[in-house]
């Protein structure tokens, strides 16, 4: 009996030793990123093997923050948050009006389209990138923030996916209820569906904000003109080997560039880890 | 299969009201994924520098990619390379931890968030930049390695030609994240009465990860295996910005090499070409996992919910 709880005791303490170990392995990359950025530019490498700066500084911000070329991260950081919220908001909301569409209505034409739809998911961006850019060119879009924002105003695979699955998990005899009080198709879409399908709006914004902060394909594509570019790019340049390369700053401005989405993540976790077990599970 | 007549079915009411929340989807698919796909088609025949109007060339540009540009073979070659290594050890490495993660304690949440987190800011400059730290001569692991065993090695493991690429795997075993939590709501799902019969039978440990949780858990390895094989192939961010495809093309991913003779050479024909390559080579790649899968992908008879 004594025996047995020791055993029991002991399994535990092994398993948190493991879990913990791997944890210290997956996040140390980052750490090291964080408390590199606070040490003194000249100790990053020469200390590179120890994770806590013998002596701390913000330095790093104040240099890193002034940018290049007379632009500052504010207006990088300023530019991303642009187009990270525009775009964010249209394949949020275009996302869950097409999913209702495809979730609750018959019409001709609609297997098809989901098809299309599911399609369009597999299909990568980098594929498109050639005649996508040929196109906005064509338009006059090139060097301007439209070809990063308005494509994500006619919904995203992905989130009409997950919206699909959220609606088809509302109960029907909602929407006949809301017939017979003499609701229309838009009225019961608008005022029973939308604020039941709340979660899976969280769950698409906090994805499409993420991957919308990050991308960097797109706005080095489109984004000809340094004061226009989005973090990425600029941290990308800020960052490109030179002689004199102010290692301390680029290590703070890659923090820096990290902390919206880092803070996305811990407030909406719960809904990240659903989003993906759903995709997966019935995919 | 029923083959349908069509629009007598519906009203015109019904086809109205439909259209009214799908149309965005459809016009924002013919104008941003049917046409790119059609002009590109079109511009791999020709060539073309956006400057001059296209000049219709024929299958030149697809018999230059598969007899004289030795350059894309390499490039096609690491890219097979960096999935096939990468993907089935992201795979192994996402149901290892999924299984750890299987007991809940009051520490789950924390955990899964940890191993996860990687996986979110992963392709992001910021990590690819402290990557190309980590992994130079004077970075982190020959710091760490010089400390433990008192060497001196200052190797740059990002410019070796053997190196280079492994770096780029090591990152991408790293974000296992998602591949994690869809395995981990796999595990969720099996019923427990299956390990218990087992149990009854005597199976051991092994016997009843083989026999009970790989094959129950088959549908969700095929839909991991198909999205990583799609992500994998599509890397750029790490490929262009952490090794530039250096040393001597080593890295060059096949995305990059799209990238570079679309926009620095401007031959967007040829791009395109090599996009459209891509495309048909993932397309019977995608196809084959789907026809193999009757074979060894099993579904409960009951079929979802």
């Amino acid at each position: 009996m004594v025996r047995s709880k020791r055993n029991r005791i002991a399994s535990k303490v092994v398993y948190h030793v493991v879990c913990l170990l791997l944890c210290v392995v997956m996040l140390y990359p980052l750490l090291w990123m964080v408390f590199s950025s606070f040490k003194e530019t000249n100790a990053v490498f020469t200390t590179a093997a120890d994770l806590i700066p013998e002596r701390w500084t913000l330095e790093n911000y104040v240099n890193g923050w002034r940018g290049f070329l007379g632009i500052s991260f504010g207006a990088f950081f300023k530019n991303s948050l642009f187009v990270t919220v525009l775009a964010t908001v249209g394949a949020v909301f275009s996302s869950v009006i097409i999913a209702f569409g495809f979730a609750r209505l018959k019409f001709f034409g609609s297997k098809l389209w989901f098809a299309c739809m599911m399609l369009t998911m597999m299909l990568p961006f980098q594929v498109l990138m050639v005649p996508q850019y040929l196109l906005y060119n064509k338009l006059g879009w090139v060097g301007t923030y439209l070809p990063l924002v308005v494509p994500f105003f006619f919904g995203q695979g992905f989130f009409i996916f997950l919206d699909v699955q959220f609606i088809q998990g509302i109960p029907r005899e909602l929407d006949e209820a809301a017939r017979i009080d003499g609701c229309s198709t838009w009225g019961l879409f608008l005022r029973v569906i939308l604020p039941l399908v709340v979660p899976a709006l969280v769950t698409s914004g906090v994805f499409s904000f993420i991957w919308r902060w990050e991308d960097f394909l797109a706005p080095l594509l489109y984004l000809n003109r340094v004061p226009s570019y989005t973090m990425a790019v600029a941290l990308k340049m800020f960052s490109d080997p030179t002689a004199q390369s102010d290692w301390g700053a680029m290590f703070a401005m890659s923090t820096l560039s990290l902390v919206p989405a880092f803070v996305i993540f811990a407030a909406f976790q719960k809904y990240l880890v659903e989003g993906i077990a759903t995709s997966g599970l019935k995919g | 299969m029923r083959k349908k007549t069509g629009r007598s079915q519906y009203s015109l009411r019904q086809n109205l009201e439909g259209y009214s929340f799908i149309g965005l989807f459809v016009i924002g698919f013919l104008a941003f994924t049917v046409i790119p796909i059609v002009t590109s088609l079109i511009f791999s025949f020709t060539h073309y520098d956006i400057l001059s109007p296209p000049k219709f060339v024929g299958l030149e540009n697809y018999l230059q990619m598969f007899t004289g540009d030795h350059q894309f073979w390499v490039s096609f070659g690491v890219t097979l390379f960096y999935v096939i290594v990468s993907v089935p050890l992201r795979l192994a490495f996402a149901l290892a931890v999924a299984m750890l993660l299987q007991k809940t304690t009051k520490l789950t949440t924390f955990y899964r968030a940890a191993y996860y987190l990687p996986t979110i800011i992963g392709s992001s400059i910021a990590i690819s930049v402290v990557w190309r730290q980590m992994f130079s001569g004077d970075g982190v692991l020959n710091s760490i390695i010089n400390k433990i065993f008192r060497t001196n090695i200052s190797i740059s493991w990002i410019g070796g030609e053997k190196t280079a690429i492994w770096t780029l795997i090591i990152l991408a075993i790293w974000q296992y994240g998602s591949s994690m939590l869809i395995f981990l709501s796999g595990l969720k799902q099996i019923p427990k009465e299956l390990y218990e019969a087992a149990d009854i039978d005597g199976a051991s440990r092994m016997h009843s990860f083989f026999r009970v949780t790989i094959p129950m858990l088959t549908p969700v390895v095929f839909f991991n295996v198909i999205m990583q094989l799609i992500q994998g192939f599509m890397t750029f961010t790490q490929s262009y910005v952490i090794t530039q495809g250096m040393p001597m093309d080593k890295t060059l991913f096949i995305t990059v090499y799209v990238y570079r003779n679309s926009f620095t050479f401007y031959k967007m024909g040829y791009g395109c070409a090599i996009a459209w390559f891509l495309l048909i080579f993932m397309a019977v790649i995608t196809a084959l996992l789907f026809k193999s899968s009757r074979s060894w992908v099993f579904y409960q008879a009951e079929g979802g919910d």
